[in-house]
């Protein structure tokens, strides 16, 4: 286990290396002298000067990318020349609104994704299971933030349920943010939930023809006991993995949710920097979610192997 | 086409060489056919593809013309999907806007899989230290979330239809890199490989006369389901303004503006996003029926 751990560990390093290299690569897309164009239209002589320094612009690529790197390595992603904050600052006063959206829309999307494969599964071939394949497939390839814009027309315009926008903090009205949350999260959730019912479909399926789970039916235990108690403790087991894949989809679609709803977390940030040209936020935001991606897949790595008894027992 | 004796086979797994005959391709696209959603689809796929072309003989309008005498009109006889906040035809645009959506769906896959093949057919076969390379930088292009890369690479590159299928068909490949790689590295210890290196083929002539052949089906399949990834993408790219630019349609910048518009004008936002989705779920039911119908065990 500990072997597996230092390994796993070990090839984390060089992915976040590239992914480094890659980020600041992204600056080298730009036409002609960073410093002018990352200065803004005001191309105020001064701040390019500054910016010269800043980015070492005088020394070679490779020397400029160690400096980079340098600052990342202690926390410092730049600074928005735009909102004159760190960007680390920036992200971190909007990932908790992020943060929250996201969890709700993984729990709604566990709430429907996870039954709705078990049912499919269970019942193979039925009319249950052709319905849950098409929810599966609509929730596939609708554009969330076209599925936003027609939820805002029903519950906002047409039956005025719900607030079509904003956002309310839950420490001031707990009751409002999650009016506000609910429409938006629905819409991230979504799409989760059918890749998520996909997965558990047929990782219930093949556990369900495995020979525990005969064994189990043939000592004559009830149907439910075997499929709740037998079969989904084990399907459910490569289900971790995969919730921690999804997270790139989460921050891909709360983009889209959050400038559908305006909602002032991660994804507005970027778009707002990428209109802004705030490069440095573009740079810290993408540098952070990859961060954050790798990580949380070892996370959910070593939460597999310590729950997977196979694992477990090469300890 | 005598594919008959091929459906007359038992269901067993086809030694990896017998994979690429015409035969087996026709067997395959008959079986596609047979699934009806597949069938279906394919049909409307091919429905946009004709719309997209014809689009100047098709769109009742001019897309781009405005018209102050009619903004924001509810769909009538004249304009069937309404007017615009600035007068333009809904329909018109619905129909030009497919150019944008299957150009960019079909030229950003062919960016991803011009990239990822070969890089996934050095790593597969060459092994090695080069593999561990490559597989490090595709897993670290993965670990960047699809969008939020695309969004950064338009960022940087600039907006416009062009850098969004760049960014998109860039963002992509990571996926092409893994699926080839795996392919090609089941695939080179098989025996007719190692006969035809043991026979004096040069490693090129095997990865491109050997190996790649018999990684065509998944990659297919992929590319089907990338194509409807792409779409959403692009959509979703010029619905934040970082793809077509106004005034040029497209679906996605159709529903950007459409969502300011939503308590007056519903009509916008309705068919731009009907066409993205009834396009989106074609290519991915088409997927799906080709990832059955070029499965050797379901013949």
């Amino acid at each position: 286990m500990l072997q597996f751990l230092v390994r796993r560990i070990a090839t984390i390093v060089p992915t976040l290396l590239f992914v480094s290299i890659l980020i600041f690569g992204l600056q080298q897309l730009l036409p002609g002298d960073p410093a002018v164009v990352l200065a803004g239209e005001e191309r105020d002589p001064n701040v390019v000067a500054y910016l010269h320094q800043k980015l070492h612009l005088d020394q070679p690529l490779p020397i400029r990318y160690l400096y980079w790197l340098r600052g990342v390595l202690h926390g410092d992603l730049g600074e928005s020349l735009r909102l004159q904050q760190p960007v680390l600052d920036l992200i971190l006063q909007k990932l908790p609104v992020t943060l929250e959206l996201a969890l709700i829309a993984m729990a709604i999307a566990l709430c429907i994704g996870i039954p709705a494969g078990i049912v499919s599964a269970v019942k193979r071939n039925t009319a249950w299971d052709y319905g849950a394949s098409v929810v599966a497939l609509w929730g596939l390839s609708t554009p969330n933030f076209w599925l936003g814009i027609m939820l805002i027309l029903l519950f906002s315009v047409t039956l005025g349920w719900l607030p079509a926008s904003g956002f309310v903090s839950p420490s001031e009205d707990l009751r409002g943010n999650l009016a506000a949350m609910i429409m938006p999260a629905f819409v991230l959730g979504n799409a989760i939930a059918a890749v998520l019912m996909r997965h558990t479909r047929s990782s219930m399926m093949q556990v369900l023809s495995s020979d525990y789970v005969r064994t189990a039916r043939a000592k004559g235990l009830v149907e439910s006991r075997v499929i709740l108690k037998h079969a989904l403790r084990n399907a459910l087991i490569p289900i971790i993995t995969l919730g921690a894949l999804e997270l790139g989809t989460l921050l891909s679609g709360a983009v889209l949710t959050e400038q559908v709803f305006t909602i002032p977390g991660f994804g507005k940030l970027i778009v707002d920097a990428v209109f802004n040209r705030d490069y440095a936020v573009v740079q810290g935001v993408v540098m952070f979610t990859a961060t954050a991606y790798i990580v949380l897949n070892l996370l959910a790595d070593i939460a597999y192997a310590l729950v997977n008894p196979r694992l477990r027992v090469q300890r | 086409m005598s594919d008959t004796t091929l459906e007359d086979r038992p269901a067993i797994a086809e030694p990896a060489e017998t994979v690429a005959p015409a035969s087996y391709r026709a067997g395959a696209l008959r079986r596609l056919l047979r699934r009806p959603a597949a069938a279906v689809a394919l049909v409307v796929i091919l429905a946009f593809v004709a719309v997209a072309v014809l689009a100047p003989w098709l769109a009742p309008y001019d897309p781009l013309a405005t018209s102050w005498s009619a903004v924001r009109k509810a769909p009538s006889a004249a304009h069937w999907f309404g007017t615009d906040e600035i007068g333009r035809d809904v329909l018109s645009r619905v129909v030009y806007g497919a150019r944008a959506s299957l150009l960019a769906g079909v030229v950003s896959v062919v960016i991803s899989v011009s990239l990822g093949v070969p890089v996934g057919l050095l790593a597969g076969y060459a092994g090695g230290r080069t593999d561990a390379l490559i597989s490090r930088m595709t897993d670290a292009l993965l670990a960047c979330p699809f969008l939020i890369l695309a969004i950064a690479l338009a960022a940087f590159l600039g907006p416009s239809l062009t850098n969004a299928m760049i960014a998109i068909g860039v963002s992509a490949t990571p996926v092409f890199v893994r699926l080839t790689r795996a392919q090609s590295m089941a695939v080179k210890v098989e025996d007719f490989v190692l006969a035809a290196r043991a026979i004096g083929n040069s490693p090129l002539r095997i990865a491109l006369v050997h190996v790649l052949p018999n990684a065509l089906p998944p990659l297919i399949v992929q590319s089907t389901l990338a194509i409807a990834a792409a779409i959403i993408a692009e959509a979703s790219l010029s619905f934040l303004g970082l793809g077509q630019q106004p005034p040029a349609p497209s679906w996605g910048s159709m529903l950007n503006t459409a969502k300011n518009y939503i308590d007056n004008a519903p009509w916008m936002a309705i068919w731009p996003g009907v066409s993205t989705f009834l396009l989106v779920l074609s290519f991915n039911l088409v997927g799906d029926g080709l990832r059955d119908a070029l499965d050797p065990r379901s013949r």
